[in-house]
């Protein structure tokens, strides 16, 4: 502000001012009349995106030139059968009362119940489970009760399931339809004839409805795991029979993605004893559907380096599992001794390494599934969820970890005995602070990991 | 003599069936024929194991500010043979500030050596016969002339030598191929399919020539490593086993949890 002052320029530019002009205006613009400007600015100060209701136009009706009344009136229906009159009001227009049928009588509807002579009973329809009786009666409530076979089962003298009813329904009027007409062609097209009654078929399928209806969470949850199964499997079989041809990614990233997802749905999926083999064995089939893929691809290279290949075939081992998975295994390969890419890559030690990698891998599973275990375990223990699954019984497994790393690292000879130092501070500091949560594994898995 | 065995999944299925006696007189006239070579063996891989690296000689009082070491870039056999079998010839692409970057070698011992100050990456090409394969295969290595070590001096007579192994595997090999390689050093060569014979090697003109390219007694053997696969196949089994062992103890642990939550679960669920 100063500098401009001493520099000699208007304080403040003209647009400013024009601004300042015109919003006033369009305040006084923007409020409109009939709603207080508080009220109006709560929709944000803007129109609305719905046309408001004007209020002049709610008053408004068109004039209307007829005269119209409204008058207590008798009236019948040709629904009925008696010649019952009953009254109601009746919108009467210039005098003239409103004409025709009852409006409801058109509703009537009821069921073409076929019904057959006795002659045609004794030549198509008898039946060594149904008597002339029962059949009779069974067609009397039909036509009575529109069909309802529930309220005709209830209402039935012998006792018969609805579906022994419809049975006998069906293939009577079935039978009669085909007896009367007067070539097969012609009742060809109708819905009785083409598609009939099948009994157990119906009593299959309500059984079985029934018992998908009455499953117990426990039994959902089973059904979707081996349903996931299943899928899984087809689709590494499919992906395994499509590797003949060279394009067959996409089925076999297909494979890995479930894997993935049944794996990281361990916690809406409750693991039960059926889990555990069907996990050990579901990723194996999906990166066996992998490394077939891969091995396929490298074969269409014609030649490459067996460090390549190694890589890849690493990669799709892991395909499955995240970054933090692939770096726990890393990190164990290095506890192990193991160099991260071998040093010498023949044939056997590139597959070697391969099935090492694969074994961490199934180990890391296994740990997070002992996990979820126990905390499921605790949380049935102490009769609450929403525990955090790190409450495992510590001295069982720290205790394993440090008894089979420790030692090991010892025996590899004396680069490793750098390492070793390290190490010791590890179980060490595990060993000093047995309840504090930030140290529920040894170093060398962080608690953060899970 | 040939056995047309049903391995052969690619390739004219005529030659086979109608001339062997035709055939073998031809491999044994010398250059087969193209037609020939499309005849691949599937599920049969051939492997060549190879090492590369760099042997890098500080020049000490000799060495100027854009001459400090004179290196040797070089790919050998891993036990030393003559890689011409297979490689028909070897490109080093060198930095660019380096007169005529692309260097081609055309025989063995591919090797490159030149001096200079600084440490890049050098890509190898590596162009094989075509009875081997029509595509070539690139090898990437920095050049390394400084010890780890920096503080230790630096010795005019111990060079600075990286080397990799590595092994170059060569899908669906060609009969021919096979036949030329059958009994040659550098070359680990597969196990055919049962039943399966190849035809006789083509004699090589030249016995004295055969032996050149190799790399037993070159210069810098002395300081070339060893590579042994028995020392990292051990760490490996034993690395397994342990694995193992406590996959094991996992299972017992999990089954164990298993039983107890059992028990535990709340009646409403059962």
């Amino acid at each position: 502000m100063d500098a401009k002052d001493i520099l000699g320029l208007p304080k403040t530019p003209l647009p400013i001012t024009q601004e300042k002009k015109s919003r006033p205006q369009k305040d006084s613009q923007r409020k409109p009349d009939g709603i207080s400007r508080e009220v109006y600015a709560l929709t944000g100060g803007l129109a609305p995106l719905m046309p408001s209701i004007e209020v002049s136009q709610l008053k408004r009706r068109p004039p209307s030139d007829e005269k119209i009344t409204w008058q207590w009136l008798p009236f019948t229906s040709s629904a009925r059968k008696d010649d019952l009159q009953l009254y109601h009001w009746a919108r009467v227009v210039n005098g003239v009362p409103p004409t025709g049928d009852y409006s409801f009588a058109k509703y009537n509807k009821s069921v073409d119940v076929i019904r057959y002579t006795d002659e045609e009973y004794e030549k198509y329809l008898t039946d060594p489970t149904w008597t002339k009786e029962e059949t009779d009666q069974l067609f009397d409530f039909c036509e009575r009760f529109d069909l309802r076979f529930i309220i005709i089962a209830d209402r039935f003298p012998t006792s018969r399931t609805v579906e022994e009813l419809k049975d006998r329904y069906y293939s009577v009027s079935r039978a009669i339809l085909i007896a009367r007409a007067p070539s097969p062609g012609e009742v060809a097209g109708h819905p009785l004839v083409k598609e009939p009654y099948n009994v157990s078929q119906e009593t299959e399928r309500k059984r079985a409805l029934s018992m998908v209806l009455s499953q117990t969470k426990h039994q959902e949850r089973k059904d979707a795991e081996v349903i996931a199964e299943a899928k899984r499997i087809a689709e590494s079989r499919m992906a395994a029979q499509g590797v003949e041809e060279p394009d067959l990614p996409v089925t076999s990233d297909i494979g890995p993605e479930n894997a993935e997802k049944a794996i990281g749905h361990g916690d809406t999926i409750s693991p039960s004893n059926v889990h555990v083999p069907s996990a050990a064995v579901a990723p194996s089939t999906s990166i066996l559907a992998d490394n077939t893929s891969t091995l396929a691809s490298l074969r269409m290279l014609w030649v490459y380096l067996r460090t390549y290949a190694l890589e890849q075939m690493v990669q799709a081992a892991s395909s499955s599992a995240g970054l933090r998975t692939i770096k726990r295994v890393e990190q164990t390969l290095q506890d192990l001794g193991v160099n991260l890419k071998p040093k010498v890559p023949t044939k056997a030690v590139c597959a070697e390494h391969l099935e090492l990698r694969k074994e961490i891998l199934t180990l890391l599973n296994l740990q997070k599934q002992l996990q979820y275990k126990e905390a499921e375990g605790s949380s049935f223990r102490d009769g609450s969820y929403g525990d955090m699954p790190g409450t495992p019984k510590r001295s069982l497994r720290a205790a394993d970890q440090d008894r089979t790393f420790v030692p090991d690292t010892i025996s590899f000879g004396g680069e490793r005995v750098g390492k070793r130092e390290q190490k010791r501070k590890g179980p060490g500091r595990v060993a000093e602070t047995p309840s504090s949560p930030a140290h529920k594994r040894p170093r060398k898995l962080k608690a953060s990991d899970l | 003599m040939i056995n047309s065995s049903s391995s052969k999944k690619h390739g004219t299925d005529q030659q086979e069936i109608s001339g062997p006696t035709a055939k073998s007189q031809r491999a044994q006239m010398g250059k087969p024929e193209e037609s020939e070579n499309k005849k691949r063996l599937k599920d049969v891989e051939i492997s060549v194991p190879i090492v590369f690296g760099n042997a890098a000689f500080w020049l000490g009082k000799k060495a100027s500010d854009y001459q400090s070491h004179k290196w040797t870039v070089y790919v050998r056999g891993a036990t030393n043979e003559d890689l011409s079998v297979v490689v028909k010839r070897a490109v080093f692409q060198l930095h660019s500030s380096f007169n005529n970057p692309t260097r081609v070698v055309e025989s063995a011992p591919f090797e490159l050596s030149e001096s200079g100050w600084g440490e890049f990456e050098i890509a190898i090409t590596l162009y094989f016969h075509s009875d081997v394969c029509e595509k070539p295969l690139n090898l990437f290595h920095h050049l390394k002339l400084y010890p780890e070590d920096e503080s230790g001096p630096m010795s005019t007579k111990k060079p600075v030598v990286v080397e990799f192994y590595d092994e170059i595997v060569f899908t669906e090999p060609s009969e021919s191929f096979l036949a030329r390689v059958q009994n040659h050093p550098a070359v680990t060569f597969p196990r055919l399919p049962a039943g399966f014979t190849l035809p006789p090697p083509v004699p090589i003109e030249d016995e004295s020539k055969r032996n050149r390219g190799d790399t037993k007694d070159h210069p810098l053997s002395q300081w070339f490593l060893n590579f042994s696969e028995a020392d990292e196949l051990l760490q490996l089994a034993a690395a397994r086993q342990q694995v193992q062992a406590h996959i094991a103890k996992l299972r017992r642990q999990i089954s164990m949890i298993d039983g107890q939550n059992q028990q535990l679960k709340p009646p409403s669920d059962q």
